[in-house]
């Protein structure tokens, strides 16, 4: 009964406020109605996400490892001995043996080569987060320009464009990575770039033109073309803008394989890095201690930190999902 | 249809073209030689690099390397690989494929039935306490690191358990007096088990109209005589103990594909349940008062079911993608080990004939997914 008077109430009292806000608006300079609207939007979102508790739950786990992130450089300024828990060239004089089991010194212990092990889990959180931030970047701004392109002039752009995308979706995406890695020196930046230039061309691309696709069609592009504007300005002016939410939703699920990719290569000791989980597992492995669960605080706080990283934007992205695409939503 | 089917083998061959030169100049664009890798050890004079390199043809120019290399790949010669010096690539990867593709195809299989069955739970009970378990643990397992994941199944299993060896497929002792190799052995587990497949599918389609009594009982008769068919065959082979040998190798690596794997079919096919219980149909069939796992099992479900087809076999023709991770982590000597291996010692012609072998299995991935999406879809036709 409650969620049926809920219905039927709600339209009324919106319409009722945007007759109040239309007044308003019109009084106001138009970049203020524009941030008035875009606040406005943000807000209705973020109510709609914090229904979502699988969401809220992935957004906590980001907001954990990016406290981790900016609390490395303030401990090993005023708390850490820069000569003890330097995460890459740092020695704990302090243990006889290395591996060290966690103690209090060292709350997650000590690598083979006497390395704090928390340390380096820290300092890798700055690095994960700038590459997978990175490589969404230069995916979604690629698959954006490239699904809107291909959807607006169609033709022999199109087809060529999508030619492209098929075959780079054909390709073992993690077996690409590995030859590539493994022929040439590869570090973050040129890592970030590779993926988000392949998924950029290829998945994402196809995903977010059937989206342009639909929003081609509409009145608006029709009326901004009568009216005099070129096809430049309607595709950056009238369909990205569009496309945001849905490339926003995507920046999500890259960040989420680019971190795995990450991991991946440097578990295999193929990425030219300092340090990052991948290698810090790979480290354990060169050394002898991967399969013996004795020293478990070698593998486990690495493993499990990028598993949870990537679970939580994924988390995250899914349940941005079901605000962008209303077929899942719940009611 | 056989148009079409023509005219995309025709587009298949054209892309593998294209992927294949693309691949061949960026390999070929790395830093230094197979000869390279000699550079630091001392018993190897320059002359004798030199003739290594000769012998290789890599003293050739690069254009002449590359139509000798297209134009043997049109004779189905992929060369010698350098590492495994003198086999042939062809030879390496008969070896090599059967157990990547005895391994995955079982945990592919496995993890489709899984999820596909959990999925159809998942959707069907939204917004109770048990679907966030699901979809939390789902998640975890769909992004889990893979290679630690691997690891947690082996120290659980087989180190603090013992229950599974650690790794490798096949224990040594034992097959030290075997008059066959393990090749001769995966062939025939994978050729029944096909053939066990095969028989109990067309079983289960020509039992399909019958009623519920005559279908069960047929059902349950043709499983029977399919599993004496095998037990006939494999009892007096000879080989059994070592196939068991094999078999029991396999379960760890699978159970660890399996559960990786199964979380993506659920999550995929809660959305697609999901999208389809908003169709018209089902409001139909809940109006004329069906039960409710008729409506789910045989309304949504097999509507729902498309999307999770194809992606189940688009994702058999990715097996090398994650056969690279876990067959390292199990040692399991399979087609992604040795691309791993062939790629970190530059061992060009090895990982060529590695992209070929998955890149064909790809594109023909993805004819197979089309199709059968135009089979079971009646809406979809292709001209």
């Amino acid at each position: 009964m409650e969620e049926k008077t809920k219905v039927i109430t709600k339209p009324k009292v919106e319409v009722i406020l945007e007759e109040e806000e239309r007044k308003r608006l019109k009084e106001m300079p138009l970049w203020r109605v524009r941030l008035y609207l875009t606040w406005r939007e943000i807000r209705n979102n973020w109510r709609l996400f914090s229904e979502n508790k699988i969401g809220l739950l992935g957004l906590g786990i980001i907001i954990f490892y990016a406290i981790m992130a900016i609390a490395h450089p303030i401990l090993m300024k005023w708390v850490w001995d820069p000569n003890i828990y330097d995460p890459i060239v740092g020695y704990s004089y302090d243990e006889v043996l290395q591996p060290a089991p966690p103690s209090f010194r060292h709350i997650l212990g000590t690598d083979p080569l006497g390395r704090d092990v928390l340390s380096q889990l820290m300092y890798s959180t700055r690095s994960e987060f700038a590459l997978g931030i990175l490589a969404a970047i230069i995916t979604v701004t690629i698959g954006t320009t490239v699904g809107a392109v291909a959807a607006y002039f169609g033709g022999i752009i199109d087809t060529l464009l999508m030619r492209l995308a098929d075959l780079i979706i054909m390709l073992p995406f993690v077996t690409i990575l590995i030859v590539l890695s493994a022929l040439f020196k590869m570090n973050l930046i040129i890592l970030a770039i590779v993926i988000g230039i392949l998924s950029g061309f290829g998945g994402t691309g196809i995903v977010i033109k059937s989206q342009a696709l639909t929003i081609k069609v509409r009145a608006y592009i029709e009326a901004a073309k009568v009216s005099g504007g070129s096809n430049w300005h309607i595709i950056f002016r009238h369909i990205i803008p569009n496309l945001m939410p849905l490339s926003f939703l995507y920046m999500m699920f890259s960040v989420t394989s680019a971190i795995f990719s990450e991991a991946v290569l440097s578990f295999f000791g193929l990425l030219n890095i300092r340090m990052s989980w991948g290698l810090m597992i790979h480290t354990a492995q060169t050394a002898g201690y991967l399969l013996n669960p004795k020293t478990w605080w070698l593998i486990v706080p690495a493993g499990l930190s990028i598993t949870l990283l990537c679970s939580a934007f994924y988390l995250v992205g899914r349940a941005l999902d079901e605000i962008v695409n209303p077929r899942l939503r719940k009611r | 249809m056989l148009r079409y089917v023509l005219r995309r083998l025709g587009q298949i061959v054209i892309t593998l073209f294209v992927f294949l030169t693309l691949v061949y100049f960026l390999l070929e664009a790395q830093p230094g030689d197979y000869a390279q890798t000699f550079l630091s050890n001392p018993k190897l004079t320059k002359e004798q690099r030199e003739a290594l390199k000769a012998q290789f043809g890599l003293d050739r120019p690069l254009w002449e390397r590359y139509l000798r290399y297209m134009g043997s790949l049109l004779k189905g010669n992929l060369g010698i690989s350098f590492e495994h010096y003198p086999r042939s690539v062809v030879s390496v990867i008969a070896e090599r494929a059967p157990r990547t593709i005895l391994l995955f195809l079982t945990a592919q299989i496995l993890s489709f039935l899984l999820g596909f069955s959990a999925g159809k739970v998942l959707a069907w009970r939204r917004g109770q306490a048990f679907e966030y378990v699901l979809t939390i643990g789902g998640v975890t397992l769909y992004t889990v690191f893979t290679p630690w994941f691997g690891l947690m199944m082996i120290w659980i299993f087989a180190y603090i358990l013992h229950l599974f060896p650690v790794g490798k497929f096949v224990t040594p002792t034992l097959w030290r007096g075997a008059p066959v190799d393990a090749n001769y052995v995966f062939i025939r587990i994978l050729l029944s088990a096909f053939v066990a497949s095969l028989a109990l599918f067309l079983v289960l389609l020509a039992t399909r109209r019958l009623n519920l009594a005559l279908r069960r009982g047929l059902r349950g008769a043709g499983v029977l005589i399919i599993l004496a068919g095998l037990l006939a065959y494999w009892l007096p082979s000879g080989i059994t103990r070592y196939a068991l040998d094999i078999l029991y190798h396999l379960i760890l690596p699978v159970m660890t594909l399996t559960l990786i794997n199964f979380a993506g079919m659920m999550l995929l096919t809660r959305n697609s349940m999901l999208e389809t219980m908003r169709e018209d149909f089902v409001m139909a069939a809940r109006a004329k008062g069906l039960p409710d796992g008729v409506i789910r099992d045989k309304h949504v479900a097999r509507n729902a079911m498309l999307p999770v087809i194809t992606s189940f076999i688009f994702s058999i023709a990715f097996v090398l993608d994650g056969g690279v991770i876990t067959e390292t982590v199990f040692s399991w000597p399979g087609m992604g080990l040795t691309l791993l291996e062939a790629a970190v010692a530059q061992d060009i012609p090895m990982v060529m004939g590695g992209l070929v072998f998955t890149g064909t299995l790809a594109l023909l991935g993805h004819l197979v997914a089309d199709m059968t999406y135009a089979y079971l879809d009646p809406r979809i036709r292709y001209t």
